[in-house]
C-alpha cells in the first residue's frame, strides 16, 4: 500500500468518525477517581473548584482575598461584595481495546461493513468525542498511554487504520492502563472467554471499570444455513463440517445465548457494562450507549 | 422398425443402454451432493456439535429416481420412438380402391384423396395393379379398369363428389358383374345403404376388404319449411352419440344484391337424437331474401338446403270497393280471397298510392272500377315493372262503361256492356260449368270439379286477341279468366266476383289452386305430381357435391311430375328449378330423409383417418429428460442449501407469472347506474390521486347545491367515474381534472369516451394551472392533457367567443373564472359560415352542445364546499374573491344548463320571426 493510499484511508476513516461524532455533545465522562488523576482538564465537575469556566457568584465573606472580589458585579449591587467562582474541571483517562483478530474481518453480505470496520469507526468516534471533551484516550492494543489533544487523535487514527492481528480470536489486554481509569473493550467475543474473564478480573483489581461492546453480524445471530456445509473461521484455522446445517441452528443459537449471558454475568460481577451491537444497525445508538456508559457515575 | 405396442423405435439398439441404469443408480447413490464451504466466525461455537442424522450423506431416493428418469428418457429419446409407425400393407395382387363418390363424403374429401394417394403409392411400390372406382360414376362396361397405380394417381384430381348418393340398382347390377380376385379398400361414407351389405358380400367373395370411415358423423339439412310464422329447419346426423350444436346460417342477397349471410342460429342436438329441429324467426322482408341454409363448417351438398318459393310469402294487397253493408262478412267481396290467401301470403291494405310504394307482389282489385287521380298511372307503372294486377268483376264493373269503347291498359280485354246472368230466376238455361283447361293455360293440369258453376259473368268483347288472352273459359266458350302481359307484369281479370255471388268458384278448392298457379299465393306443403302435372321446369342453379351453388347452364327441361317425385341423381341434379312463375328447389335431402350409420360386420377391418398419422416421440422424450435435469438442478441446490429464499421466491414468482391474471373485469354497478339514470348526476373522472378526486367531488357537490337552490336542475350527489369500468352514457357531464400523474385510459375506455362524446356527452377538461400560465401546452398538466386527449374524437376548437351560448344559458357572463382567472377557455369552433341574424346580438352558432370545454381555471376548487356548505378553498381576496367565486358558480350553472338544454338559448335568434308569425 502506497503512502498516498494510506493517507486516503486515514482521511476516510477520520471523516466517517467525525461525521458519526458530530451529532453528540462533547462527552463528559464522570471523573470518578479525581484524586488519582489530578490533572485538570476541560471537564466540568459541577462544583466549585479550579478551572476556566464561570460557575457562580457568591457573596463575599470573611477570609476572601480582596483580589477575589468581582468588582463589576459588586458595583451593581447595593451594599454586598461578590466573589466570582469557577467550575472545578478535571480530565479522565479512557483506555480502548479493539479486537483486531481475523474473526472481526467478516461481513455476511456486501452491503454490510465488516465487524472490524464497524468497531474501528465506533472506537474512533468515541475517541473524537472524548478528546473533544478534553479527556485523555489511550489504546491498549499498542500499549499507547492516554493523552489528550488532536495529536493523540491522529495517532489513534493511524493505529486503527493500520493495526492488524493475525490471531484468529484476539484476547483483550490492559497494557499501559493507569489505575482507576476507564476502559472500553470492543470485540465479537467469539473466541475463548477465559482471557476476557482474566482481563476483566485484572481490571477490577486495578480499579478500572468500563464497557464491553460485543459486535455481531446479523448472520451470526440468525444462522440461516441449510444442507451439507463446511464452516470455516475467517483465518481458516478452525473448521467444522455438518451434513444438515439446519439441524445445528437451535443448538448454535443456544450456545450463542449462553455466551452472551456469560459475558453479562462477568460484567455485572466486575462493575462493567455490557451491550451488543449488530453491524447494519445504526452505529450512533452504540456510540450513545458508550457515551452514557462512560458518563455514568457510581 | 422394431416396435412395442403402438410405439416403434428407429434405433432400438440404443435401448440396451437402459440396462446400465441400475449401475448408474448405485453410482449416483454413493455420491452425495458436494458440501458448500462457508466462512463463519461463529464456527467456534459450533465445535463439538454433531449431526443427529447420518442419512444425508447418501443421495435421497427421490433425487436418484429423478436422475434415473432423466437418463432413461434421454436414452429412449435418442432411440427415436415413433407413435403409430407406418407399417407396410400386406397383400399382393390387384387392388380395388372403392369410394362412394356421393355428397356424404365431400366433407373430408381431401383426407380421402390423400388416403387414396397414399394407397396408390404403396400399391405402386408393391407393383400392384389398381382400379379406382366411384360408385356414383361406375365404369360403363362393368369390368374393373385395373391399371398401373401411377396412372390412377394422375387421374385422381378429376374425381369429385357428386351431389347425390349412388343409386341402389346400378350398384347391385355392378356388384353382380365383378369377377376375378382382388383386395378392396373401401372409402365408405359411413352411411347405411340398401346396397351396402350385398356389395360387401360380393367384394368379400373376391378378396380382403378393408373399410375406411371418416371420424366425423355425416350431417345434413332437410328442406326448410314455414310453420306458424317461423322457418323450421331440421338437421339430421348419422351418429347421435354425443351432444352437439349444429350451427346453421341463412344465406341470401342483401338489399344491394350482394350475397351474404343473413342470419345464423344454432340447433342443439342432444345425445341420442338423430333428427333435431331448429326454428328461425325472421322478418318477412328478410325471409323472402333467403336463398339457402347451410350448416356452418361443413362442405357437403347434404349440408345445404336451397329454399324456393315455398318459403317466400308473397305480399298481396287486396282492395275492394267500399261496402255499405256492414257486418255481412260472408258477402264481403274479398272474404273468400282473404281466406284463400291468408295462410300463404302476407296481406296488406291501404290506399293504392301507399300500396304501390310498398311494391307488393300482387294487387287484387275486387270489383273496383273507378281509379282516381294518379292511381292509374301509378298502377300501370307498377305492373310494367313486374307486378301482377288481379281484378275481379262485380256489379260495379258490369254497370260501368269502363273498358267498353276501347281496351283499357289495366284491363285485359274489352268488355261488353252489361253482364250476363244464366240459370237465374229471370233467365233461361242452367248455370254454366267450366271447360277443362287448355295446354297453353297456366291452369293446365288442374282438375275441374263438377260442382263449380257460374251463374253471372261480365262478357268480353269478341276480339282477335281474345282467344289468346283467355286462360280459362266456361263450357260455352265464354272467357272466365283473361290475361294480358304488360311488359314484365301482367293483368288478369276474373270475369266473376271474388265472392260467391256470381259463381261457386271461390268456394271450391280449384280457386285456391288457380291462385297458386297464378303465383298469387304459394303453398308451403310439398307439391305433388298432380300439382305439377303438365308443367316444364328448367334447372336454374345447381349444387355441386361440396354444396356450392353454381349456375346450371343450359339443360333440357324436366317435366313437373318427375320433379315432384324424383330423387336427385345424374338425370335430376339437385338445384333450383325455374318454371313459369315460380321456382322449386330440389334438395339433396328430402323432408323425410334420415341418415343412419353403417354397421360393418366384425370380420371387416374398419379404420379411421385420424389415427394413422406417424408421431415422432423423440422430441417429447428428450424434453422430458431436459425437464427432469432442470428439476434435478433445483433439487440439488435445495439439498445443498444453496437454494436461497430469494431464488425460491423467483421460481415461485415465475410460476405465478405464467398463471393467467385474475379477471379484473368489474361487474357494472347496477344500483349506481339506476340512480344516475333516474336523477341528474354530475360526474367526475377518477384520476387515482386521492386529494384531487376529493376536490373534484367537493366541487361538484358545491355546484350541485347551487344548481339545486337557484335552478330547476336538482342533481343528486356527484359520483366518481372509473373510465375503465363504469358506464358513461348515464352521465350528461364529466369533470376531468388533469394531473400529471394520471395514467392513460385503455383503448376500450377511449372507445367508450368517443361514443360518449358523439352521443351528446360533455367533458370539462381542467388543467388547474391557470395560476402559473394561461391555458397552454407549456405546463406539465397541459402536456398531459394533450397526451390524454389525443385519441379522443374532438372537433376543432376555438377560444370561447363572446356570443357563445355558454355566455347566456342562465346568467349573462363574459368571464369564466374558477379559482384562477384566465380567459383561455376553449370550446368547439363555430362553423365558418356562422352569421349574425338581423337585429340579433349574436351569431347563429353550432346547432349542438360543444363536446368539450377546456380550461385551466381549477373550477372544482372554486366550487368546492364541505358537508356544511362552507367553501373549502380561498378564492382571490376579500369581497372581490367572493365575487369571483360567485361568477365561478354562475359559470357552472351556465355550463350544466348548456349540457342539459343544448342550443335552446341559441334558438332565440328565431324569436323575432316567431313573434312576427304570432301576429304580435
Amino acid at each position: 500500500m502506497s503512502q498516498t493510499a494510506h493517507q486516503t484511508a486515514f482521511a476516510g476513516l477520520r471523516r466517517d468518525a467525525e461525521a458519526l461524532a458530530a451529532p453528540l455533545p462533547p462527552l463528559l465522562a464522570a471523573a470518578e477517581h479525581l484524586a488519582a488523576s489530578v490533572m485538570t482538564g476541560a471537564h466540568g465537575r459541577r462544583r466549585v473548584g479550579q478551572g476556566d469556566e464561570f460557575w457562580q457568584y457568591r457573596p463575599s465573606h470573611a477570609g476572601d482575598e480582596a483580589r477575589m472580589i468581582d468588582w463589576r458585579r459588586s458595583a451593581r449591587a447595593d451594599d454586598a461584595l461578590f466573589v466570582r467562582e469557577k467550575e472545578w474541571q478535571a480530565a479522565q483517562s479512557v483506555m480502548l481495546w479493539l479486537d483486531m483478530g481475523q474473526s472481526m474481518q467478516f461481513a455476511s453480505s456486501k452491503d454490510l461493513p465488516t465487524k472490524a470496520a464497524e468497531a474501528r469507526r465506533l472506537a474512533l468516534a468515541l475517541s473524537v468525542l472524548l478528546i473533544r471533551g478534553g479527556e485523555r484516550v489511550g489504546l491498549t492494543n499498542l500499549g499507547m498511554p492516554p493523552r489528550a489533544g488532536q495529536v493523540q487523535l491522529m495517532r489513534l487514527t493511524t493505529a486503527f487504520a493500520t493495526q492488524t492481528d493475525d490471531s484468529e480470536y484476539a484476547a483483550p489486554e490492559l497494557r499501559a492502563a493507569p489505575h482507576r481509569s476507564r476502559a472500553v473493550f470492543i470485540s465479537d467475543f467469539m473466541g475463548d472467554t477465559a482471557p476476557v474473564e482474566d482481563a476483566l478480573m485484572h481490571a477490577a483489581d486495578r480499579g478500572i471499570d468500563g464497557a464491553l461492546l460485543q459486535i455481531l453480524d446479523p448472520q451470526e445471530e440468525a444462522f440461516p444455513f441449510d444442507g451439507r456445509t463446511i464452516f470455516e473461521s475467517v483465518g481458516g484455522s478452525v473448521q467444522h463440517e455438518t451434513l444438515k446445517a439446519a439441524d445445528l441452528r437451535d443448538r448454535y443459537l443456544h450456545r450463542l445465548a449462553e455466551r452472551k449471558a456469560q459475558l453479562k454475568d462477568l460484567t455485572r460481577l466486575t462493575g462493567w457494562q455490557y451491550n451488543i451491537h449488530h453491524t447494519g444497525t445504526a452505529a450512533s445508538q452504540a456510540l450513545l450507549w458508550l457515551y452514557t456508559a462512560l458518563e455514568r457515575t457510581h | 422398425m422394431w416396435s412395442i405396442g403402438p410405439i416403434g423405435f428407429a434405433a432400438p439398439w440404443l435401448l440396451i443402454g437402459l440396462i446400465a441404469l441400475p449401475i448408474l443408480w448405485i453410482l449416483l447413490r454413493a455420491v452425495p451432493p458436494a458440501p458448500i464451504r462457508r466462512m463463519f466466525p461463529g464456527v467456534a461455537l459450533l465445535l463439538g456439535l454433531t449431526d443427529d442424522e447420518t442419512q444425508t450423506d447418501r443421495t435421497p431416493w427421490w433425487l436418484l429416481l429423478l436422475r434415473t428418469i432423466a437418463i432413461a428418457a434421454a436414452i429412449i429419446g435418442f432411440a427415436g420412438p415413433v407413435l403409430n409407425p407406418k407399417t407396410e400393407t400386406a397383400g399382393n395382387g390387384p387392388l380395388l380402391v372403392l369410394m362412394g363418390g356421393g355428397w356424404a363424403e365431400a366433407r373430408d374429401w381431401t383426407l380421402r384423396m390423400d388416403r387414396t394417394r397414399a394407397l396408390l403409392e404403396e400399391a405402386q411400390q408393391a407393383g400392384r395393379e389398381t382400379a379406382v372406382v366411384s360408385l356414383t360414376d361406375l365404369p360403363s362396361d362393368g369390368a374393373l379398369p385395373f391399371r398401373a397405380a401411377d396412372a390412377w394417381a394422375a387421374q385422381l384430381p378429376g374425381v369429385q363428389p357428386m351431389p347425390w348418393l349412388p343409386a341402389a340398382e346400378d350398384v347391385l347390377v355392378w356388384a353382380d358383374t365383378l369377377e376375378g380376385g382382388f383386395d378392396t379398400f373401401w372409402l365408405s361414407d359411413g352411411l347405411e345403404h340398401d346396397w351396402r351389405a350385398p356389395l360387401l358380400d360380393a367384394l368379400q367373395g373376391r378378396g380382403t376388404v378393408t373399410v375406411f370411415e371418416g371420424a366425423r358423423p355425416v350431417v345434413g339439412l332437410r328442406p326448410a319449411r314455414f310453420v306458424d310464422g317461423v322457418v323450421e329447419v331440421d338437421a339430421v346426423r348419422s351418429r347421435s352419440g354425443s351432444d352437439a350444436v349444429i350451427g346453421v346460417t341463412a344465406h341470401g342477397l342483401d338489399p344491394n344484391g350482394i350475397p351474404r349471410p343473413l342470419a345464423r342460429f344454432d340447433i342443439d342436438a342432444p345425445a341420442g337424437e338423430n333428427v333435431v329441429s331448429g326454428a328461425l324467426s325472421l322478418p318477412a322482408e328478410l325471409r323472402n331474401r333467403v336463398t339457402r341454409f347451410e350448416i356452418d363448417g361443413v362442405r357437403s351438398a347434404g349440408a345445404v338446403t336451397l329454399t324456393d318459393d315455398s318459403l317466400r310469402r308473397r305480399e298481396v294487397a287486396v282492395l275492394s270497393a267500399r261496402d255499405e253493408r256492414e257486418g255481412l262478412r260472408l258477402l264481403s267481396p274479398t272474404h273468400y280471397l282473404e281466406q284463400a290467401l291468408v295462410t300463404n301470403a302476407d296481406l296488406i291494405g291501404g290506399t293504392i298510392e301507399d300500396i304501390v310504394l310498398a311494391n307488393p307482389d300482387v294487387i287484387i282489385l275486387a270489383d273496383i272500377v273507378a281509379l282516381g287521380g294518379t292511381e292509374p298511372e301509378a298502377l300501370e307503372d307498377w305492373v310494367r315493372k313486374g307486378g301482377l294486377l288481379l281484378r275481379f268483376a262485380g256489379p260495379r264493373l258490369a254497370a260501368s262503361d269502363y273498358g267498353r269503347d276501347q281496351e283499357e291498359v289495366l284491363m285485359p280485354v274489352r268488355l261488353r256492356a252489361g253482364g250476363r246472368t244464366v240459370g237465374g230466376a229471370m233467365s233461361w238455361g242452367e248455370p254454366k260449368q267450366l271447360r277443362s283447361f287448355s295446354s297453353e293455360s297456366p291452369f293446365f293440369g288442374l282438375e275441374v270439379p263438377e260442382d263449380v258453376t257460374v251463374s253471372s259473368q261480365v262478357m268480353a268483347q269478341p276480339d282477335p286477341s281474345l282467344s289468346e288472352r283467355t286462360i280459362a273459359s266456361l263450357a260455352d266458350g265464354t272467357p272466365l279468366v283473361t290475361r294480358k302481359t304488360l311488359d314484365l307484369g301482367q293483368v288478369v281479370l276474373f270475369h266473376v266476383t271474388a265472392n260467391a255471388d256470381w259463381s261457386s268458384l271461390p268456394l271450391s278448392g280449384l280457386f285456391v289452386q288457380m291462385l297458386e298457379r297464378l303465383a298469387v299465393s304459394t303453398r308451403s306443403a310439398d307439391l305433388t305430381a298432380e300439382d305439377l302435372a303438365g308443367t316444364t321446369w328448367t334447372l336454374d342453379q345447381t349444387l355441386n357435391g361440396f354444396g356450392e351453388v353454381e349456375d346450371a347452364g343450359t339443360l333440357p327441361g324436366i317435366a313437373g311430375e318427375t320433379l315432384a317425385e324424383g330423387t336427385p341423381g345424374p338425370d335430376l341434379p339437385p338445384g333450383l328449378y325455374a318454371g313459369e312463375n315460380r321456382r322449386i328447389a330440389l334438395n339433396v335431402l328430402d323432408r323425410e330423409a334420415e341418415l343412419s350409420p353403417a354397421a360393418w360386420p366384425a370380420d371387416v377391418v374398419v379404420e379411421g383417418f385420424a389415427v394413422r398419422e406417424e408421431t415422432p416421440l423423440a422430441g417429447l422424450a428428450l424434453s422430458l429428460a431436459l425437464l427432469a435435469l432442470m428439476v434435478d438442478v433445483l433439487a440439488t441446490l435445495f439439498l445443498s442449501g444453496r437454494l436461497t429464499n430469494a431464488a425460491a421466491a423467483m421460481i415461485a414468482l415465475s410460476f405465478v407469472a405464467i398463471a393467467p391474471p385474475a379477471d379484473a373485469q368489474q361487474d357494472v354497478d347496477v344500483e349506481k347506474l339506476l340512480q344516475a339514470s333516474s336523477e341528474v348526476t354530475l360526474a367526475y373522472v377518477v384520476t387515482g390521486d386521492r386529494s384531487l378526486d376529493g376536490v373534484s367531488e367537493a366541487g361538484l357537490r358545491g355546484l350541485s347545491e347551487v344548481l339545486f337552490r337557484r335552478t330547476s336542475i336538482e342533481p343528486v350527489d356527484p359520483v366518481g367515474v372509473n373510465l375503465e369500468a363504469d358506464e358513461l352514457s348515464v352521465y350528461p357531464f364529466l369533470y376531468w381534472p388533469v394531473s400529471e400523474s394520471q395514467p392513460r385510459p385503455s383503448a376500450e375506455a377511449y372507445a367508450k369516451l368517443n361514443r360518449y362524446l358523439r352521443t351528446g356527452g360533455m367533458i370539462l377538461f381542467d388543467t388547474r394551472d391557470a395560476s402559473t400560465s394561461g391555458f397552454s401546452t407549456a405546463t406539465p398538466n397541459g402536456r398531459r392533457l394533450q397526451q390524454l386527449a389525443l385519441p379522443l374524437d374532438i372537433p376543432p376548437l376555438e377560444p370561447i367567443p363572446s356570443d357563445h351560448v355558454l355566455t347566456r344559458t342562465f346568467y349573462l357572463l363574459q368571464d369564466f373564472p374558477g379559482r384562477y382567472v384566465s380567459r383561455d377557455v376553449w370550446v368547439e369552433a363555430a362553423p365558418a359560415d356562422a352569421e349574425r341574424a338581423e337585429g340579433m346580438p349574436f351569431r347563429n352558432l353550432n346547432d349542438n352542445v360543444t363536446p368539450v370545454v377546456i380550461g385551466g381555471n381549477d373550477w372544482a376548487a372554486a366550487w368546492a364546499t364541505d358537508e356544511r356548505g362552507v367553501p373549502m378553498y380561498p378564492v382571490g381576496r376579500g369581497f372581490a374573491g367572493e365575487r369571483q367565486r360567485e361568477i365561478a358558480y354562475r359559470f357552472g350553472v351556465n355550463l350544466i344548463m348548456h349540457v342539459l338544454t343544448g342550443n335552446y338559448k341559441s334558438d332565440q335568434v328565431h324569436v323575432p320571426a316567431l313573434l312576427d308569425r304570432l301576429g304580435q
